[in-house]
């Protein structure tokens, strides 16, 4: 079937590694992530957009990876929920460690897309208080915690930006 | 695999662009992406080719030269909410595109791609209509203006042939001193509006010297209220000059759908045109004390 439609090669660099592929001009950068190469953690929920569970940080900014083609991040650096914790160490980012110790998560299938956003927001808006925080993840839908753990993290996770800098997360690997 | 097979096709210039859609049969432009991969994600639209703006150079520049604001149109929508010239001479656009989706999809969301889908209920349009924005037009037989009046045809309609592409809008700001407000109502943050209405209001001598309003949401294509306006001007801004402007909003006929009937839109569009009205009038007072 595949050979059938068109294709191009693409070379992005994920999570530091740069991936060459040829990939089907239909293909969404979201399904690219999980079909081909195994990235799982990005999820797909409503697939147009609405819920969120599939943002990724392209070049330093949030984007929906269903609302994207494969074709079209040929050059470009993401960042998915498998490239946030110390690749060495296995410690958790900081938006990561505070999902978990404000119980941020219940089933876990918003949660990468939480992460990511967060993470991408709290890098551009360190001064971020409860109520930008909320309208930080209004595109996020989360059908299990009620969203106040979230905020609790995002909370704790601005602190740590505040604290560390930019260079939050990648200390310990240093 | 979501969508329908097609072919993409990512030219780098504007004449590259031009010559692709003058040679393919059912071809579209994606722009931001925020509406038309959805579409087809859902299989809504199935076109054979897909032509993408984001390669093209040179089509997302924010130019402010003295009475004109030139946005190309593929400047992000979060491009133009941070751009400093869009905040000092465009205050409205800033405001509205807090009501743009959400910040994930301002990042790739652009000021054409809502122009060309021209969505009822969007919020561009309505910022474009104050402004009397002129859209610049390129196609085969070169370049061509439309003024923002013209541009919406029908529900989701431009004023747009198929070979031709939307490439940058030219706002020009208000030189007088004047108030400005965005209202809307959404079921929730971030989607479209049931109605949004922007209005701006310039006051000389004690009565309103200038007024410019305009709803989206309410009927198939957005417009500007004018006998709302006729009906403010040479007034003062007294609350119950504001409150029977905004009759005339609530005059308009609103379109019904399976979950909003058209008298609520009716309505709605005549309490946000009051709240605008009064937002705008207060903003001003507090600009010229």
């Amino acid at each position: 079937m595949t050979q059938h439609h068109p294709q191009r090669s693409v070379a992005v660099t994920i999570n530091g590694v740069t991936h060459s592929r040829d990939v089907e001009h239909r293909l969404l950068l979201a399904d690219f992530l999980r079909h081909e190469l195994g990235l799982t953690g990005t999820h797909l929920g409503c697939e147009h957009g609405a819920c969120g569970a599939c943002t990724v940080v392209m070049d330093g900014q949030a984007v929906r990876s269903c609302l994207m083609l494969a074709a079209q991040v040929d050059g470009a650096e993401i960042t998915t929920v498998e490239g946030l914790a110390d690749p060495t160490t296995g410690d958790l980012h900081p938006v990561q460690q505070a999902f978990q110790d404000h119980h941020g998560l219940q089933c876990g299938f918003c949660t990468p897309g939480m992460v990511m956003s967060l993470t991408a927001y709290l890098d551009d808006h360190p001064d971020a208080d409860e109520r930008e925080i909320r309208e930080a993840i209004s595109g996020n839908i989360c059908r299990c915690t009620g969203y106040q753990g979230i905020v609790a993290a995002g909370l704790q996770a601005a602190a740590q930006r505040r604290d560390h800098g930019p260079q939050w997360g990648r200390e310990t690997s240093s | 695999m979501k969508p329908a097979p097609f072919t993409y096709h990512d030219p780098s210039t504007v004449a590259e662009l031009i010559g692709l859609l003058t040679s393919l049969e059912d071809a579209k432009l994606l722009a931001g992406g925020q509406s038309l991969m959805p579409m087809l994600n859902l299989r809504l639209s199935q076109p054979d080719h897909l032509i993408d703006l984001n390669t093209v150079a040179g089509l997302d520049a924010v130019e402010t030269d003295g009475a004109v604001v030139r946005i190309g149109a593929m400047a992000r929508q979060a491009q133009l909410m941070d751009d400093p010239g869009v905040r000092a001479h465009l205050p409205i656009m800033t405001e509205a595109l807090q009501w743009v989706g959400h910040f994930q999809t301002r990042t790739r969301g652009t000021i054409g791609g809502s122009l060309a889908h021209l969505d009822p209920a969007a919020e561009l349009p309505v910022v474009a209509l104050l402004h009397d924005a002129e859209l610049a037009i390129e196609g085969p037989s070169g370049r061509r203006n439309v003024a923002m009046r013209d541009w919406p045809i029908a529900s989701m309609l431009p004023n747009l042939a198929e070979d031709e592409v939307l490439t940058a809008l030219e706002f020009s700001p208000w030189t007088e001193t004047y108030g400005y407000a965005f209202e809307e109502y959404a079921r929730r943050h971030g989607d479209f509006a049931i109605v949004a209405v922007g209005a701006l209001l310039a006051i000389d001598h004690g009565v309103i010297s200038r007024a410019a309003i305009a709803v989206a949401g309410l009927e198939p294509v957005p417009s500007r209220l004018d006998d709302a306006e006729q009906a403010l001007i040479g007034q003062p801004a007294t609350a119950e000059v504001l409150r029977a402007a905004a009759e005339a909003a609530g005059r308009r006929t609103g379109m019904s759908d399976a979950y909003v009937t058209g008298s609520y839109r009716q309505r709605l569009a005549r309490v946000l045109t009051e709240r605008a009205l009064n937002k705008a009038a207060a903003r001003l007072e507090r600009e010229r004390s």
